[in-house]
């Protein structure tokens, strides 16, 4: 939750929805560096609101001087998005937290096959470069509807191993084909839509993958959904949470103090414990168990949200 | 300040010995008089001008012994530095944290000269300079997190995280409380740590590692353990029982003053940036009773907290068979005072 205040020194448009940001240490002292897949998360304080998003870190892992980030805009978002577009301009300071890796490459993997699909490239363009620092093997699949869509395309080097499928121009991925007939020792990493992640994961099974050799970005922006109430049990205040808030924002307008790293369901530091639910909670995160879940005894306020008469929860 | 490095043995005739200032900064680990296993974790961060926790990397009067012990260690047995093909990015990352560390908190003793990834490393103490190129292991006379291990006091393991779980898949381990890199070499958290009585039930380690899944770069952690030694050893390790284990029987009224020493562990937890290991420094310091109890409140204390200790930890911990004179002996050193809060001399 450490985080410093950057200055934006670039900002351009990598496509008609996804513009890249570069943050710089306002005085130019080196930032730390980082591992591929590592995100940010980025302070906007859009109003009376002080939005947190993550980023995944899309620079050069070895390069101090600055930390890029890839933002696609979102219309029907919570607004994070919309404001980096909308308001954020070369010469601003935002506080930016220090880089957290939930995304890792497995190192102990003799080759790497990295599949992205639109906006899911973000976490690739870092390990991209780490893997050719440390001259190890891999190939990467960008998968895009449209050239137009294709936002990182200029940002990947020239190299036979890396593949553009635009299924519009009929070069659609074919996953089976690219996960047949891998070396043994081969991870495989995913990250995009949800539809592109069940689809490799599932190929991957089927094609007899050991589990510890499948990587999927986990993390998630907290979807919007309906209005709700929760009661806390500590003070017995009640809190309203917006249809484009999270309850992790609520309890942090709210005043109350909940510790947090990825803010997207994935790491597991907000999990707070329900002491009753009458109604259902609609779990969106990848930290509980099935039976926590199912219990509705726990809830991840990053992402999830709840319906129903009442829930209070320890805090 | 000009340090002194005293000439001195941890095996054989153990010559080792505490200065008056050595015993005054040792990290004494019991804030109260009684013990119990926690998490006990806090933030490595700078505390108390002069004590073993001012500095990120600890260099006090035992640095030049400690190092030649841990070389006449690695020469009877090289598998006690071991590292996984994939760990060698966490020990360049390891090998620049103690580098910078050391030479922004000890000027006098160490110098980084760094152009882009040319480096030029003097280490004073033990008379080395080495001009290398970072991230290139063929510049450095042996890989990179043996070559800074061997030059920093303390064992070392670098923990690759992957799959939810800290695996131990490097370290450099000659000054242990007996356990085995090579037997835990490739082991992951739960794994390695299940020899450890009674902390699991408590769900200890459940929390332990849920936490550190999560350390942060640039907030490295710490935390004090402790057992108990006979004779200032560092290498207690399993491998080498049949030369130690012999002298746990050594003791008696008349000699454990001497003999006997409290083992306190300084261990650190650093996130490291390029290969989002941690490295977990493990900085073992000795101190004799007869040093101890020459601080009223730690003679006092150490002799309430020994005294009450369960059974299985003192068994755990190796020193049931001497628990008795040890309990006897500080008993002298209790007149039943009340003694203040925290770990620091009155």
């Amino acid at each position: 939750m450490s985080a410093q205040v950057l200055q934006v020194a670039e900002v351009e448009a990598l496509s008609p929805l996804v513009t890249r940001f570069r943050f710089v240490h306002p005085e130019g002292e080196a930032l730390p560096l980082f591992s591929g897949g590592a995100h940010v998360v980025v302070e906007m304080p859009d109003g009376a609101v002080l939005r947190r998003n993550a980023y995944s870190l899309i620079s050069d892992p070895l390069d101090g001087s600055g930390y890029e980030i890839a933002v696609r805009r979102d219309e029907a978002g919570r607004g994070g998005s919309r404001f980096m577009h909308a308001e954020v301009a070369v010469g601003d300071l935002l506080r930016v937290g220090a880089p957290v890796n939930l995304f890792a490459l497995d190192l102990r993997a003799r080759r790497h096959v990295l599949i992205a699909g639109g906006i899911g490239i973000t976490p690739f363009l870092a390990q991209i470069r780490q893997l050719i620092r440390l001259q190890l093997p891999f190939e990467l699949h960008y998968a895009v509807r449209s050239r137009a869509e294709a936002a990182a395309a200029r940002l990947l080097p020239d190299l036979a191993q890396v593949h553009l499928h635009i299924s519009e121009e009929g070069s659609r991925m074919d996953l089976g084909e690219i996960l047949s007939g891998q070396p043994l020792g081969t991870h495989v990493y995913v990250c995009g839509p949800e539809g592109l992640v069940d689809g490799v994961l599932d190929t991957a099974r089927c094609l007899g993958w050991p589990k510890g050799a499948l990587h999927s970005e986990a993390f998630l922006a907290p979807p919007p959904g309906e209005a709700f109430e929760v009661t806390l049990a500590r003070s017995g205040r009640k809190i309203a949470v917006g249809p484009h808030q999270s309850l992790l924002e609520a309890l942090e307008a709210a005043e109350v103090e909940v510790p947090w790293l990825c803010r997207g369901g994935a790491c597991g530091q907000c999990e707070t414990h329900v002491t009753s639910c009458s109604g259902h909670i609609e779990h969106h995160d990848h930290w509980l168990s099935d039976e926590a879940r199912a219990s509705q005894s726990a809830i991840m306020p990053c992402v999830s949200r709840f319906r129903g008469a009442d829930l209070t929860i320890d805090r | 300040m000009t340090m002194r490095f005293n000439d001195e043995t941890f095996r054989g005739d153990y010559t080792f010995r505490n200065s008056p200032e050595a015993v005054r900064r040792f990290p004494f680990p019991f804030d109260q008089d009684s013990y119990m296993y926690s998490v006990n974790i806090e933030p490595h961060r700078k505390t108390r001008a002069g004590s073993v926790f001012e500095h990120r990397f600890d260099v006090d009067e035992h640095y030049v012994a400690e190092m030649r012990d841990r070389a006449i260690t690695l020469e009877r047995d090289p598998l006690r530095c071991q590292s996984l093909p994939h760990m060698e990015l966490a020990g360049w990352d390891f090998l620049e944290l103690v580098m910078t560390s050391k030479a922004e908190d000890y000027p006098e003793l160490f110098t980084l000269n760094r152009d882009g990834d040319r480096w030029h490393w003097i280490n004073r103490p033990l008379g080395i300079e080495q001009r290398f190129t970072f991230l290139d292991a063929t510049t450095l006379p042996c890989g990179p997190m043996e070559y800074i291990t061997r030059q920093t006091q303390g064992d070392h393991a670098l923990l690759d995280q992957r799959d939810g779980n800290l695996w131990m898949d490097a370290g450099m381990v000659t000054a242990q409380a007996d356990w085995s890199l090579d037997f835990d070499i490739g082991m992951n958290f739960f794994e390695w740590h299940a020899p450890v009585p009674k902390a699991n039930e408590m769900g200890v380690f459940q929390r332990a590692l849920k936490f550190l899944l999560n350390l942060q770069q640039g907030a490295p952690v710490r935390r004090l353990n402790w057992t108990m030694t006979v004779n200032p050893r560092l290498d207690t390790s399993p491998e080498t029982y049949p030369e130690w284990g012999p002298e746990k029987r050594t003791v008696t009224p008349e000699t454990v003053g001497a003999k006997q020493h409290l083992r306190v562990e300084l261990q650190t937890l650093w996130r490291l940036p390029r290969s989002n290991a941690i490295a977990f420094p493990i900085r073992c310091y000795l101190c004799a009773l007869d040093d101890i109890v020459t601080v009223p409140k730690w003679g006092r204390r150490l002799h309430r907290v020994l005294r009450d200790l369960p059974d299985e930890l003192a068994e755990y911990k190796g020193f049931a068979v001497n628990r008795g004179v040890i309990v006897d002996y500080l008993a002298r050193f209790d007149d039943g005072a009340e003694t203040s809060p925290g770990i620091f001399p009155d």
